[in-house]
């Protein structure tokens, strides 16, 4: 009993410094947060408990559509983060020579800083001299330059492809290591009855990839729907708003016009439905975990 | 048994041509800002601005790759603190990781399930939704425009990832070597210097690399807002105040991009199998 005590008194002793520094860098903002949301604070010293107020201010039309946005972008970013990432994984998890080095050629998008990858795509995407829109002019595709970053839908669409492609890495080394975890002698076994590869990636490899692919797809829209540099260093959440997602709202609002409780109280609502995923998160892994070990 | 296996994975030559197709594909999408901005680093700047478009660089030299050293002024002062962070912060981050994860991976408590989760729940926010009270706890610290306003916040992202990595490698070191080191009468802190960490060096190795290139692949958001001075701004900001400018000198901008993800670069060639280990070993249960 007495050795059982100190060893619990011994864990906590470890746990500590990581408890108490999230609970200073995190927990403590996030309960700041909401108290600000109540509030007018600004670059003033000094604020005032202003009730609902903010929240009252925020529910109206362009708000709305700003969380529609947020939805449409996430949710085809990350859908096609999820084909592409798992296209790569099934043809990186074939026998040919060479697949060692394609591997490795996968991971620059993700290891490289974020930001400089971002500006690379700033220059492609450049309408006079980049080189999607110089491509499609030689190709014949397109009369003149196209600006993509200059109107709204195109800036829309360059911003969601980018996003995929600083993802993709990750579902791609994600699920090339589900691929690899499935049983080699489900494959043999089939192999031996007679079944073609189309029939046995249909059978085999495709039902059993399926937790892993909810298991992604769930990692992958909580941290798309965070996303900020992307937007920032491409538009800035322009061309006239049409790239504003809920994040480049709040930093606009509180970092950019220093209205620190409108941002406090988006910043809120960005958490609630963050919640709501991560919820759904833990609910279906559980339900997968427990499933596969039954 | 191998043999069978080598059987299974022939392809036919239509299949071969197919599968590489595929790949070159999957590449070219992954690959063709390097590309283009490799080529584009090489372009000299009146050739750049030139119609029709052209792939290849004419009249290509490496000019930008030396005249960005003066038009990009603070230039090896970005790459020094974009290390120089990543490191302090990887420093920080072991430091608060290592206990808690032997924790984790060992001991029986109330909470612990829970606990583990709250961690791993702090991957959920990422620091744009938490900059207000940030600001003003950086700011009611004193260290607004400091090294230790953009780590202090960075670290607190880094740690969840590195906790859930270094448990599950903890988890799987036999639990007998503590008992004997028990029986011997060692008390518990000097088996967890002496017994498991050593033993777990390997896994702390996986977790430093992979904390480091998160690092140094994120910094952004808390460099953009907690500091404005020119001698503290990490590389990606160095570079996107030189980005934002009226008349952007793509080649020079380009030729620094590549000058200054070249560490990045060299640790993925020669680190490449931890980094897949790390990220696949916390992710596939």
């Amino acid at each position: 009993m007495n050795a059982k005590r100190s060893a619990v008194i011994f864990a906590w002793m470890l746990l500590l410094p990581a408890v108490l520094y999230i609970s200073a860098i995190v927990i403590y903002p996030l309960i700041d947060t909401v108290n600000l949301s109540f509030t007018n604070a600004s670059l003033r010293k000094t604020y005032n408990y202003v009730g609902w107020l903010n929240y009252d201010k925020i529910f109206n039309e362009t708000f709305a559509a700003v969380i529609i946005r947020t939805f449409i972008w996430t949710f085809f970013s990350v859908l096609i983060k999820m084909i592409i990432g798992t296209f790569g994984a099934i043809m990186l998890n074939t026998a040919v020579p060479g697949r060692a080095l394609f591997r490795i050629l996968t991971m620059p998008p993700w290891i490289v800083p974020m930001a400089i990858g971002i500006f690379m795509w700033g220059w492609m995407y450049n309408g006079q001299f980049g080189m999607i829109s110089g491509v499609m002019q030689n190709w014949g595709l397109v009369d003149g330059p196209v600006a993509f970053l200059a109107y709204g839908t195109t800036a829309f669409w360059a911003t969601v492809v980018t996003d995929v492609w600083i993802g993709v890495p990750m579902v791609t080394l994600y699920m090339l290591a589900a691929i690899q975890a499935i049983p080699q002698d489900l494959y043999e076994a089939a192999w031996t009855d007679g079944a073609g590869r189309m029939y046995r990636f249909r059978r085999i490899t495709l039902p059993l990839l399926v937790p892993s692919l909810i298991t992604m797809s769930m990692i992958s829209l909580i941290s798309t729907f965070n996303s900020f540099d992307i937007i920032w260093i491409l538009t800035q959440g322009g061309p006239s708003g049409s790239t504003t997602t809920m994040i480049i709202d709040t930093y606009k609002t509180a970092i950019g016009s220093y209205k620190y409780g409108e941002g406090a109280a988006r910043a809120v609502l960005i958490c609630i439905f963050l919640s709501i995923f991560c919820f759904f998160y833990f609910r279906v892994t559980n339900r997968l975990s427990t499933e596969t070990a039954r | 048994m191998s043999n069978q296996t080598a059987m299974i994975n022939r392809y036919k030559w239509y299949e071969m041509i197919a599968i590489y197709a595929g790949i070159a594909l999957f590449l070219i999408f992954v690959l063709s800002p390097f590309v283009e901005g490799f080529l584009v680093s090489l372009k000299p700047l009146s050739r750049l601005f030139s119609s029709p478009y052209r792939f290849w660089p004419e009249h290509g030299s490496f000019d930008a790759y030396v005249t960005m050293w003066d038009s990009v002024p603070g230039f090896a002062r970005y790459v020094f603190n974009s290390i120089f962070l990543s490191t302090i912060a990887t420093a920080i981050v072991l430091v608060l990781v290592v206990p808690a994860a032997y924790a984790f991976a060992r001991f029986e408590f109330t909470g612990r399930g829970p606990l583990l989760a709250a961690f791993l729940a702090v991957n959920m926010f990422s620091g744009a939704v938490l900059l207000i009270p940030l600001f003003r706890l950086m700011r009611s610290m004193g260290v607004l425009n400091t090294y230790a306003a953009m780590i202090i916040p960075g670290v607190a992202f880094l740690i969840p990832t590195a906790i859930w990595l270094l448990r599950t490698y903890m988890i799987r070191i036999p639990k007998e070597l503590e008992e004997a080191a028990y029986v011997d009468g060692a008390s518990r802190f000097y088996t967890f210097r002496r017994v498991i960490l050593p033993l777990a060096m390997p896994g702390i190795t996986v977790v430093a690399i992979t904390t480091f290139i998160g690092a140094y692949a994120q910094q952004f958001i808390f460099a953009l807002t907690f500091n404005s001075k020119t001698e503290y701004m990490p590389l990606p900001i160095g570079l996107f105040a030189y980005f934002g400018r009226q008349e952007v000198i793509w080649n020079e901008l380009m030729a620094a991009s590549f000058v200054g993800i070249a560490p990045a670069m060299i640790v993925i060639f020669f680190l490449q199998r931890y980094l897949v280990s790390g990220l696949t070993a916390g992710a596939v249960k």
